[in-house]
């Protein structure tokens, strides 16, 4: 019996029920700011915090992207239960800075979510984003329950025309990215679009169903991040993404902010020592027209702290 | 001593013990920490005795305490302590106030003195003999943590995701749903098959488990024939009423001929105020009350004769049930696991058969629940035990909660160092069910949730990947098992170590540390 059926029978049968929302396209931002000056800012040299202020200046501010009253989706990779050194997780310190810009901009409410690996609980509290969240006012929410979880269809997938949502995709006005950097065993990188993985519920599908092609068609999904910042902090060069200890782990004190998901993914990929070509999901979302992975045409802020 | 208040701290102490003991079942909140569960089952007799056993020491010993109240008092652990006891009273007293009676309707019963005994001597005699199967089944702790992990868990996570849906629709994230990852039939059947013998019994005739069934209700019983308090009936002042006979859920006092029968009585005192002449009282008064002999019970001579049948009719169900690893679309190669993989901490699973009486705590209190009642996964000896489920989860590389909270000592606490490199069992690969090979793109997902890099991807046809297991790194843990996407028969699978040993540290390749900081970027 798998589990879900046992859930859904007899006593929980009411508990499992969500009533019916109505989850639009609620995607289109209605921003009538001047468009930011730069493409991509890419930042290294100082603390993560630090890094976000200055990198976030070059667009204008979080308020490019963030008006008064609205709600905000943050989403960190939060995957692991692992300490910050470790390079498994967003840094806590970058998440809770990005929820206090949001809120100075005037956001509403700063929703912070990850459908973890390991156990949630252990994940949230040792990767020290509970705290971040809590000490930044955020509300910090499970992604690791199915009843969550919303079915939509992706119109342009190849391999993945459906998938369940997390609520708050659905829900918020204003979705943020947050990936770490790290290398990845099956997918050589994690980054923006393999960050998306912790949005859905059956992942074990886009595992069976050619990954790369799967991580591609959800980023042509219309309920797209309005900005992308990579954490890269501490870089995992090896054993990704789970690493097996700091030995695994790179300080390269660096940090990237794009709204262009595959551009966002590509210069992360170079940051690595990598060619973006090498990884199959940057060049099939290139191809798709979800962004650019050519760099040479972009307008980029590079700053040395 | 007639004093109502007698009664008044026996209720007390028994919703404190009982309340507390629940709770540790049902926490589904992780609010507990294994420092102060150990303190809530320290008085627990037998998970205390079997851990004084195992460890050798003098810290566990709880049941000595037991020992030295019940000398001191009588069956206090019994009207108090055992949260079964108290489950019986609370199940009697609901059934008491459905019927509306206003007196209570107990009589005095002849001891089943044969069947009693034996069924003491049973968990004994097996537990010599090496398995801890009878003690598991009969401990009245044991069977309370699993009537409340089994039913009452679920109830409050019932509970909680009403509410936690309720305020998900106004977009209030205070409460968080609980998924209840497995279910497993059979050993819930088993439960529900005590839980309903214990409470017929107790709605029907109070603390007719405690004094027909229970073991430890046996040997306090006897071990209280020595209690310097005990109550009793003053010859002079009682009128052979019956009013304290029908107050007393133990069915232990023969009013007619004046008697009480202190192996049965678990010092409730409900019979001290019933008495219209102080005829009955609680007092200091070793060795003062009468006895008489009683008739045997013909009829359960053979109990044991039978019991020993049934036990081994099981034997033989045991020796046919397939392992099989479960899921729901097809994959080509049939996995069948030959050693069940049990609890780190639990040395071996013949040493942990022995020692676990099953009482669940650990499977309440693992994060992942990953540990799950067994059926006969471990063969018959060890029924009910918890195994590693990795359809339901996969140990958590950095947790070590199970050893800390095991009360019998069956899951031995391990440093979190150690515990990281005790391996329980070793990874296997099926390449012939792995997405690789057979659809020919990248998976991964073993080794991705590898916590050691025993799973590793090494290259295959083109750019592809595929796991390779590196056993002397693998620690058994499950999470590649449970990643695997391949139904229904996994690709990568857990198969138990019968002894656990120490899987090699993974100290590969250190990556250059040096980073130019002030580099132009690459792009």
């Amino acid at each position: 019996m798998k589990r879900r059926d046992f859930l859904k029978s007899g006593l929980l049968a009411g508990a499992t029920v969500t009533l019916p929302g109505v989850y639009g396209n609620l995607f289109a931002r209605t921003s009538s700011t001047t468009p930011p000056a730069y493409d991509l800012v890419a930042i290294k040299g100082g603390e993560p915090d630090a890094m976000f202020d200055e990198a976030i200046k070059q667009f204008g501010g979080i308020k490019t992207f963030v008006k008064k009253n609205q709600k905000v989706l943050i989403k960190p990779n939060i995957g692991w239960d692992a300490i910050p050194e470790r390079g498994a997780n967003t840094h806590p310190k970058l998440v809770s800075r990005v929820i206090k810009h949001c809120f100075d901009a005037g956001a509403k409410e700063v929703y912070v979510f990850d459908h973890t690996c390991d156990d949630w609980k252990r994940s949230y509290t040792n990767s020290g984003i509970e705290k971040a969240v809590k000490d930044a006012s955020g509300t910090l929410v499970t992604g690791n329950s199915e009843s969550m979880y919303q079915e939509v269809s992706i119109k342009s997938g190849k391999r993945l025309t459906q998938a369940k949502v997390h609520e708050l995709v659905l829900d918020t006005d204003v979705f943020i990215n947050m990936p770490i950097l790290k290398n990845h065993g099956s997918t050589k990188l994690s980054l923006c679009m393999k960050n998306m993985m912790g949005v859905v519920w059956d992942r074990g599908y886009w595992h069976k169903n050619d990954l790369h092609q799967c991580i591609a068609d959800y980023s042509t999904y219309s309920k797209k991040p309005v900005l992308n910042v990579i954490d890269a902090y501490y870089m995992m060069k090896q054993n990704g993404p789970r690493g097996v200890s700091t030995d695994d782990v790179v300080i390269m004190k660096s940090q990237i902010l794009a709204t262009d998901i595959v551009a966002a993914d590509a210069s992360a990929a170079k940051m690595f020592g990598m060619d973006p070509v090498d990884v199959s999901y940057i060049k099939y979302a290139d191809a798709m027209g979800v962004g650019k992975m050519d760099l040479s045409k972009m307008n980029i802020k590079r700053i040395i702290l | 001593m007639n004093s109502p208040l007698l009664r008044k701290i026996r209720i007390a102490l028994s919703l404190v013990f009982f309340i507390a003991t629940t709770f540790l079942f049902v926490d589904i909140f992780n609010l507990i920490t294994p420092e102060v569960s150990n303190k809530i089952v320290f008085l627990q007799f037998v998970p205390s005795a079997l851990k004084f056993i195992a460890l050798v020491s003098f810290t566990t010993f709880g049941f000595l305490v037991i020992f030295l109240l019940t000398i001191l008092f009588g069956r206090v652990y019994c009207s108090s302590i055992c949260p079964l006891g108290t489950f019986q009273d609370v199940v009697n007293n609901i059934s008491g106030r459905i019927k509306r009676e206003k007196k209570r309707r107990f009589n005095f019963l002849k001891e089943l003195r044969i069947l009693r005994l034996s069924l003491l001597a049973l968990p004994i005699v097996v537990f010599i003999f090496g398995s801890a199967v009878a003690i598991n089944l009969l401990d009245p702790y044991s069977i309370y943590g699993r009537f409340a992990g089994n039913f009452f868990r679920p109830i409050l996570a019932g509970i909680n995701n009403l509410f936690s849906s309720a305020l998900d629709s106004f977009k209030v994230y205070w409460l968080s749903p609980f998924e209840i990852h497995a279910f497993h039939v059979i050993p819930f059947a088993i439960t529900f098959a005590f839980f309903a013998l214990v409470f017929v019994m107790a709605w029907k005739k109070g603390r007719l488990y405690c004094n027909t069934i229970c073991p430890v209700g046996t040997l306090l019983g006897y071990i209280s024939k020595l209690s310097l308090f005990r109550v009793v009936i003053k010859e002079e002042e009682c009128l052979s009423c019956g009013a304290c006979a029908r107050e007393c859920k133990a069915s232990c006092i023969d009013s007619k001929n004046k008697t009480i029968d202190v192996t049965r009585c678990v010092d409730c005192f409900n019979c001290l105020t019933s008495c219209p002449t102080e005829g009955i009282t609680y007092t200091f008064s070793f060795g003062k009350n009468k006895e008489k002999s009683e008739e045997v019970n013909n009829s359960k001579r053979d109990f044991l004769t039978k019991t020993s049948l049934y036990l081994m009719s099981f034997s033989a169900i045991a020796a046919q049930v397939e392992k099989k690893i479960k899921a729901t679309k097809p994959s080509t190669v049939q996995i069948f696991r030959k050693i069940a993989v049990s609890p780190p901490g639990s040395v071996s699973v013949d040493r942990f058969n022995s020692k676990c009486t099953a009482c669940h705590l650990c499977v309440s209190a693992c994060p992942t629940q990953v540990l799950q009642p067994s059926f006969l996964e471990y063969g018959f000896t060890g029924m009910l035990q918890p195994r590693l489920d990795n359809i339901a989860g996969f140990c958590n590389f950095e947790c070590k909660v199970c050893g800390d909270v095991c009360p019998t000592g069956a899951i031995l606490p391990l440093e979190l160092e150690k515990k990281k490199l005790v391996q329980l069992g070793k990874a296997k690969f099926i390449e012939d069910n792995c997405i690789v090979k057979t659809e020919k793109t990248d998976c991964g997902a073993c080794s991705e949730h590898c916590p050691t890099k025993a799973v590793h991807m090494i290259p295959y046809e083109g750019k592809l990947v595929i796991p390779e297991v590196r056993e002397k790194y693998c620690i058994g843990c499950g999470a590649c098992e449970y990643a695997c996407p391949v139904t229904p028969y996994k690709a990568i699978y857990v198969e138990g170590n019968s002894i656990h040993i120490a899987a090699e540290k993974n100290t590969e390749l250190k990556v250059e540390k040096n980073v130019n900081l002030k580099e132009e970027f690459p792009f």
